[in-house]
């Protein structure tokens, strides 16, 4: 309907953006009915959203008409920002920054690097950053959930970490289970996708492939390279973070700081 | 093991163990403060005094499991801070209040310390630690199948592993009901004086000290307030 009565694309963006707000509005009307207040969060939220997501476009539109070498400083920056918002889930752990960083960077770098010399990906600056950009949510979110889970595994096993450290063992002996329960738990949601792939979700990007006239067998194939690509993210990202965080959880007498209350 | 401390004691004569003004601070909070005491070779000393007084936080320091923020330990009259943790750990075994044993076998639990040197701990050595504390036979048993007072024994066991020359107990009975506590502090009691180890215990039981040890320290507000045989500190 709407596309009938908008011909100018901006004009229809314009126009469903507001459809979309009206139902978030309405969102907001039901439950403050039922006296849950989401009044604040959700006009700040979409507010911030839309912005942020306007402004994004906008410079896709100047980054597109750029030099296509420009999306690496473009990746970069994503990079930098999902650390920033990756480490505020651990601001309690040193260095959480450079490590979310690191991580990200070895996680999602290498996996978007290593596609795109293989021909995975398309070089051209209006397919690298949006698919790169799902593989660098994928390690922000998987680095998250490695380091939460690693600082509460450290904490609830104080006990058993300590006693691994009296009896002479390194600290990186001693932290083994707490590693691997936190890449498992960090690498959970990216095997349900990638089990639930078609059956439960059909992903943005095969929808948006399909909407925009791409065959959908093709559209299908080429998503579970995505969901493949976002998959080894969140493994390297989250195993090369949680490998760099175990040594900023002991002193360099291997005493544990991390957790420890004494 | 025997030969090399045998050697020990022929070249060191001061106390095998010694604490110059050693102190914790947390947070503006002395945990254990200006605290100078020395331990001869074999003795067992108790550490008592109330809650909070500091006991257990002065054993987790000479275990290094905590860093000093003032003073430093000797051990045999090296200071601490030159040796390896892990050397120190294992020549300073300790004992914790809970067992904490780690998942799988009780055989696994007591290979754990050698491994950690990548030493292999022989089948007969498991089987003559777990006879010395009384659980014959318990070598291929899960851990999650073990009693309270057990798993106490496989711990000490654990630690015993280590050929530590000296022991560090805290509170070791105190999670344990009446029966194995008594159970328990007969089997330490044994040991300490059969390897002749020495040892420092922190109990809050003051009769348990007199049966343990040869000489207690008070502890209040993470100070030594008075040292010396256990009957003098009670009526102290």
């Amino acid at each position: 309907m709407l596309s009938r009565l908008f011909s100018d694309p901006l004009q229809l963006g314009i126009a469903q953006a507001a459809v979309t707000i009206l139902l978030a509005l309405a969102v907001v009307y039901v439950a403050r009915r039922r006296e849950v207040h989401l009044e604040r969060e959700t006009l700040i939220s979409l507010l911030r959203g839309f912005v942020q997501v306007v402004a994004v476009g906008s410079i896709l539109v100047l980054l597109f008409r750029g030099p296509s070498w420009s999306s690496v400083f473009v990746l970069l920056l994503m990079m930098l920002a999902a650390a920033a918002t990756s480490a505020r889930r651990a601001r309690d752990i040193p260095g959480a920054f450079a490590v979310s960083f690191y991580g990200i960077v070895v996680g999602s770098g290498v996996v978007i690097a290593l596609m795109t010399a293989l021909g995975a990906i398309d070089p051209r600056m209006e397919s690298l950053i949006p698919v790169g950009s799902m593989v660098i949510a994928s390690g922000m979110n998987s680095n998250a959930l490695a380091l939460e889970r690693f600082r509460s595994e450290l904490t609830a096993n104080v006990g058993y970490v300590e006693a691994g450290l009296a009896l002479g063992a390194t600290p990186n002996r001693v932290v083994v289970p707490y590693v691997q329960a936190a890449v498992r738990a960090a690498m959970i949601p990216r095997i349900d996708t990638l089990r639930a792939l078609g059956i439960v979700w059909i992903p943005g990007l095969m929808a948006g492939m399909i909407l925009a006239g791409s065959d959908p067998v093709y559209a299908a194939i080429y998503q579970f390279v995505v969901v493949g690509m976002i998959y080894a993210a969140a493994g390297l990202t989250s195993l090369v973070a949680t490998l760099l965080i175990r040594s900023r959880a002991f002193s360099p007498a291997e005493q544990l700081v991390l957790g420890s209350q004494r | 093991m025997a030969g090399e401390a045998e050697s020990r004691e022929a070249t060191w004569e001061g106390p095998v163990l010694r604490t110059e003004h050693l102190t914790r601070v947390v947070d503006d909070r002395p945990l254990v403060e200006d605290v100078s005491i020395a331990v001869e070779l074999g003795e067992v000393v108790a550490m008592v005094g109330p809650s909070g007084g500091g006991k257990s936080s002065l054993l987790r320091l000479l275990n290094r499991l905590d860093e000093p923020t003032g003073g430093t330990v000797f051990l045999e009259g090296r200071d601490y801070r030159e040796i390896a943790p892990r050397e120190l750990r294992r020549r300073i075994g300790m004992l914790l209040q809970q067992p904490f044993l780690f998942p799988g076998t009780v055989a696994e639990n007591l290979a754990f310390g050698p491994a950690a040197r990548g030493e292999l701990l022989a089948t007969e050595t498991i089987a003559e630690l777990l006879e010395r504390v009384g659980l014959g036979g318990y070598a291929d048993r899960d851990v999650s199948r073990l009693s309270g007072g057990e798993a106490q024994r496989v711990s000490l066991a654990r630690t015993l592993a280590n050929g530590p020359e000296i022991l560090l107990l805290d509170e070791p009975t105190s999670a344990l009901d009446e029966a194995a506590q008594l159970g328990v502090e007969r089997l330490i009691c044994n040991i300490i004086r059969q390897q002749q180890l020495t040892c420092l215990i922190v109990t809050h039981d003051p009769e348990q000290a007199e049966r343990m040890a040869q000489r207690a320290i008070l502890m209040e507000n993470g100070r030594v307030v008075e040292s010396g045989p256990m009957s003098e500190i009670k009526n102290a």
